[in-house]
Order: C-alpha cells, then structure tokens, then sequence
C-alpha cells in the first residue's frame, strides 16, 4: 500500500517535470512528426515522373503507341519532342531530361527482329535510383512487341506484388520507421531521466527516504511506457492519414507488438543509466546501440543480403524483431500467434537486460 | 541505555580497497544534542554520516543509532532520520510546494498530517510567500531553508547535515543554526559536518576528524582546555622573518599570520613556551614580544590536524 503511493508518488514527479522539460516533450512528438515526413517522404526509392524527350524518326501509328505506352507507365513524362538523337544527348547532357527516348526510323522492321532492340533509352546514369527506374521502362518496351512471337517473349516471371501492389516505400517504411522512433527515444528518455536524478543530486536525497530501488525504478518508467504509447498512436494515426499505410492485422496486435518493444528499450535504458555517468555518456551510449539497430535491422537495408556475422548482430537487435513483427501484422495481417519467435526474442532480451540493470542500479547506489 | 543516547559507535571502520577511509571511529551521541563533525576535506566525514544512515556497510565495528543495528535496521532507521545533503537535491523543475508534497507521499503521511506539517514548515522557514515558485529559482539561502524544511517534514528525531552552509551566506549560515537549535529544542538530535570554526563552535559537542579517525572529541571549552600545544602570540615588524625563523623550530607545530600578530602553537611537551620562543628568537638577533594567548577552536583544529608544518615540510 505505502509502497505503491510511493510510486505514485514518483510518477506524478515524473509528469510533472515531463510537462515541464519542452525540450523533452517536443522530442516524443517532434521525433515521429519529422521522422515519418522524412522517411515518408524524401526517402522513396519509388521513382515517378522522370523528365523525358522523344526522338521519333520512325513517327508512325507503332511508334506513337509506344511513346502514349511510356508516358501510360507515369515513370516518364514526355516534356519534349525532338527530331534526332544527338538532341536527345544534347537535353541528356544539360540535365534538362532524365531519359530520352529514341525510336529509329526502322523502328517497325526491327520489332521483326528479335535478335536486336527495337528502340533506345538514352539514360542520366549518374542517379542509380533514376538507372533502375528506367529499367522499368525496358521492360515495357519489350513487351510491346509485334504480336506474333509474343507468347514466346512473355516473361518467365511475372512479378505479383503482394500488400503493397503499388509499390509505394512509404508502405514499407512507416511501419518500421515506429520501431526505429521507439528505439531511439524510449532508450534515451529512460537513460537520460535516471541519469539526470544522479548526475542533479536527486538520488542522494531519495535513497535516504524510504524509497526503495525497485519503486523507483517503476516509477521512472511507467510515465515512458505510455509516452511510447503516445507515439505510437501519432505514427500510425499519420501514416494512415497521410500515407494511407494500411493495418492488415488487428490494431491490438500493433500496440503489443509496440509493446514488446517498447519493453525492451526501456529495460536497455535502465541498463545504461546504470553505466552512464553523466547525460552526455548516456547519449553516446544510445546512439551507439541505435546505429547498429537502424542499419542491420532490415529496416534500411534487407536482411537477406547481409553477410551472416551481421545478421547474428542483428538478431540480438530488439529492433530486428519488431521489424518483422510489425511487417506482418500491419502489412500482410498476420497475428501475433504466429510471430512467437521474434515476440519470445523481445522478451528474452527485455528479461536479461533488465536483470543486469537491476542488480547494477542497487549497487550503484552505494 | 539507548534512551539518552542517539549514537553509538564502536571501532566503526570503513575501508575502500587499500585505503581506510573511516579508522576505529567510537562516537557517543546524547539525544537532543547538535554534535560537529570538523575535519578537512577526505578526512572521512561523509563516510562516517553515510555508515550511520545504513547507507555504507561498515568494513568493521558496529553501530547503533536510535536503538537500532545498523547497518542491519538500516530500512527501519530510514523513517526515523532526515538526511540534508551539502549539494540542493531537491527538484530544480518542481515548486515549493510540490517538492515538500512529493516528500510528504514519500514518507507516507497522512492527508491530515500533510496539510499541517506543509503549512507549518511553510511559516516557520519563511516560505509561504512562494510556494508556487520553482526551487531552481530560489536563492542560495531560500534553497538551503527549503531543503532543511523538507529533511524535517516527517519529523525525524535524528537529523544528519552533511556540509550543509558551504553555498550561503553569512546571514543564511546564523538564520540557519537559529533554526537548528529550535530544533534541537525540541528534542531533535543533529549531526552536522562543517568546514566553519564559527559553527563548529556553536555545537554541543564535537569531533575532531582526520585522515579518518577521530583526533580529538568533546565540547568547545574542553577542547579548548585540552588543547594538545601551547598558544602564543608574536609581535614585530618584520613578521615574515620570525616566520621563517619558528618555521626551522622542531617543537613549533603551525605558525599563522593574524594581522600585525603571529600566532605560534609549540608542542606541548615544552614547559616554558614563552620564555623558549623568546631565548630561539634571541639567539637569531629578533628582540620581540611575546605572550601566551587562550586557544581558540581553531587552534585546537590545526594542532590535531596538522601535527606536520606544512611549509617546512615543503
């Protein structure tokens, strides 16, 4: 009963100074905002709209279908119609175009061909998002062969894009991108907060009063566990809204999974207040745990492609797991009943690390 | 036998690796008293304070404070002590108010006993006028007022004050011990660590500490009345000189510059201090005054601490 007033006790001192610290508040809004405007935005592999010119010697009924079918992808759009290909270098070369397209007088005669290409792409290599855009392009034009051998040309693949058919990257990057915001701000408030009680004195006076560690442990961490909350609900309330990131799965299964994370990044934040001497140790420390999260996670770059010590990194990454976790469930709609390894995996590691950190912090005291 | 008695201690020891931080302590504290540790910085004050509010385990010996073992009662002593720390520790972002509520919850007393105490600390600290202003606000003095009405909120009868008038001033420091002994008044014991001679002359008692034990211990006067040198006092007009000539002396312990004067402690083994200086002087050609002087605190403080010259060890 004393115990738990206690603890309230220090809760309510913990909102209260949260509420009064703007920098801190700013950051647990601030952080998702500008992250998912970012990410969302600036950062989309998902090329459209390239600036792109016509050379078309051929000009007929085949040619034009051809240009209306590129400028039909949306990839391009044909800001120019020139007469030679040497112009085309020409827009090429003063950045005033992404591609150009290049459609030979013989155009018609070559599509019988199937041994040479029909037309060009002249394309800006130096920007290797706007080189693979423009594959994309290839493809196309190849498809639009004459009739005859085109059972024979089919692609051998077709590609069906599953729970994100349009291919949009903020899809992809706003689930994660929760994981990468809850990682980076749930470790800091927590290290830092403690940090600061010792680093201001404050603990010197706790620790002759009948606090004990464990209440006050609760009841520095109980306030972030619902700011996590908090911030969850504005990332997937904006990328909903601005995004149109789906929820495949059930909302409740977001915040668990959330959760879970959000568990374990405390329990990390405990661990380094009990390491950090100062706020600013406290930091270094964060970004140093948060910069192997963000790169090995699969959240920038796919998990598959990494060389294996890597990938045993990364599996020690809480981030790792929620990854893959919040993947399924916001995009394919999985439940979390089927995503028991990386769920057990969090707990492991909220369950060892907040060990250290408890066994840590009572000696720290001393 | 704990009934008049606040603090007991035998051979309390405190080592940390190699170094003995704290070295067969025995304190005897009688209740309602302000009791003064005095020693320079490292000599084991604060780690004593610490061990007696079960903070530290002692390496060796034992202590009973408020009838209780420590550090083995140390939880139950917790509620029965106030604990004011040298550096402001309470909440800079918080108010008045809300810092000595916080405190309140913390030490669970009821809704009832809150709103009393609250507003009676309030008055008798001076505080009532700013109860919605941020601690980090306040001056030096308010501050030190604050955090002494919050170590008392919850009415311990034993109070530890660790260096508590380093960050005020003068004013503050005489406010300050006018409140400590309404409170002693009132029954509370209270043990304080100082840097000040001028404090550690208004204690009931007091100890002498250095490089961890106790050098000499008792009230002022029986302090001043065993003092372990003879005190006396130098006249002449080339003071830095005579200086340097007792400075060569074996049997003078410390040579101190007060003005015109300089104030010499011989050892005490010397039975004419006076005449001996006297005839050391004379033999170097300075013809000077002499007379013996009454000890004071001070010199008390440096024959028990600095039994070394320092400038002749230099």
């Amino acid at each position: 009963m004393k115990s738990l007033r206690r603890i309230f006790a220090i809760l309510q001192k913990e909102i209260r100074q949260l509420s009064r610290d703007k920098l801190t508040f700013g950051m647990i809004v601030g952080i998702p905002m500008i992250q998912i405007m970012l990410f969302g935005y600036a950062i989309n592999t998902d090329v459209r709209h390239l600036r792109a010119a016509v050379a078309d010697e051929s000009n007929t009924e085949l040619s034009r279908t051809l240009t209306a079918d590129a400028q039909a992808t949306q990839v391009v759009d044909v800001i120019a119609q020139v007469h030679t290909a040497a112009e085309l270098e020409g827009l090429l070369r003063d950045g005033e175009i992404d591609v150009g397209i290049y459609i030979p007088s013989d155009y018609a005669r070559r599509l019988q061909q199937h041994n040479r290409s029909a037309a060009q792409l002249l394309v800006d290599g130096s920007d290797p998002i706007i080189l693979s855009a423009a594959r994309q392009l290839a493809n196309l034009t190849q498809h639009y062969d004459t009739e005859a051998p085109q059972q024979l040309r089919a692609a051998l693949f077709e590609i069906r894009n599953h729970f994100n058919p349009e291919r949009r990257s903020a899809v992809n990057v706003v689930p994660a991108l929760m994981g990468v915001i809850l990682t980076m701000t749930m470790v800091l408030f927590t290290a830092v907060a403690i940090v600061r009680e010792r680093e201001r004195g404050n603990l010197e006076l706790l620790i002759n009063t009948p606090v004990k560690t464990i209440e006050l442990m609760i009841g520095k961490i109980v306030p972030y566990i619902f700011i996590g909350l908090l911030q969850v609900t504005l990332i997937v309330l904006l990328g909903m809204l601005v995004f149109r990131v789906p929820i495949e799965g059930t909302v409740l299964n977001v915040y668990l999974g959330a959760l879970a994370l959000i568990a374990a990044n405390l329990s990390l934040g405990l661990l380094i207040s009990t390491l950090a001497q100062s706020q600013f140790q406290a930091m270094q420390m964060t970004f140093f745990f948060f910069l192997p999260s963000i790169l090995l996670s699969g959240f920038m770059f796919p998990f598959a492609g990494m060389p294996k010590a890597a990938q045993y990194i990364a599996e020690v990454l809480p981030l790792t797991h929620f990854v893959r976790i919040i993947r399924g469930v916001m995009l394919r709609g999985a439940d979390l009943a089927h995503m028991l390894p990386d769920l057990r995996a969090l707990l492991i590691f909220t369950l060892v690390t907040l060990t250290f950190a408890v066994l840590r912090f009572s000696k720290s005291l001393d | 036998m704990t009934d008049d008695v606040a603090i007991r201690t035998h051979n309390l020891t405190r080592r940390f690796g190699k170094l003995v931080a704290v070295d067969r302590v025995n304190l005897v504290v009688p209740r309602a008293y302000i009791y003064g540790f005095l020693g320079p910085n490292g000599s084991g004050k604060s780690t004593t304070i610490r061990m007696l509010c079960g903070l530290l385990k002692p390496s060796e010996g034992e202590a009973t404070v408020l009838g209780l073992s420590i550090p083995r009662e140390a939880e139950a002593l917790k509620r029965k002590i106030g604990y004011m720390t040298q550096r402001f520790s309470l909440y800079e972002d918080l108010s008045i108010i809300e810092n000595l509520e916080f405190i309140a919850e913390v030490y669970s007393l009821t809704r009832t006993q809150r709103r009393e105490r609250i507003a009676k600390q309030l008055e008798l600290f001076g505080l009532q006028d700013r109860v919605k202003q941020r601690a980090g606000t306040l001056s030096g003095g308010q501050k030190q007022r604050l955090a002494l009405a919050a170590a008392t909120l919850h009415e311990p009868e034993l109070l530890f004050l660790d260096e508590p008038t380093s960050a005020v001033d003068p004013q503050s420091r005489r406010d300050f011990w006018e409140f400590l002994f309404q409170l002693a008044n009132q029954g509370t014991t209270i043990l304080v660590s100082t840097h000040y001679m001028d404090e550690a002359e208004r204690c009931h008692a007091l100890a002498i500490l250095d490089h961890g034990a106790i050098v000499a211990d008792g009230t002022p006067k029986e302090l001043e009345a065993n003092i372990n040198a003879h005190v006396i006092e130098i006249e002449h007009a080339d003071l830095q000189a005579v200086r340097a000539t007792l400075l060569r002396l074996p049997s003078v312990l410390s040579v101190t510059q007060l003005g015109v004067r300089l104030r010499v402690l011989v050892d005490r083994n010397i039975d004419d201090a006076t005449g001996f200086i006297q005839r050391e002087l004379l033999a170097t050609s300075h013809a000077v005054e002499v007379h013996d002087a009454r000890p004071s605190l001070e010199d008390v403080f440096v024959a028990a601490t600095q039994l070394r010259k320092p400038e002749a060890a230099a």
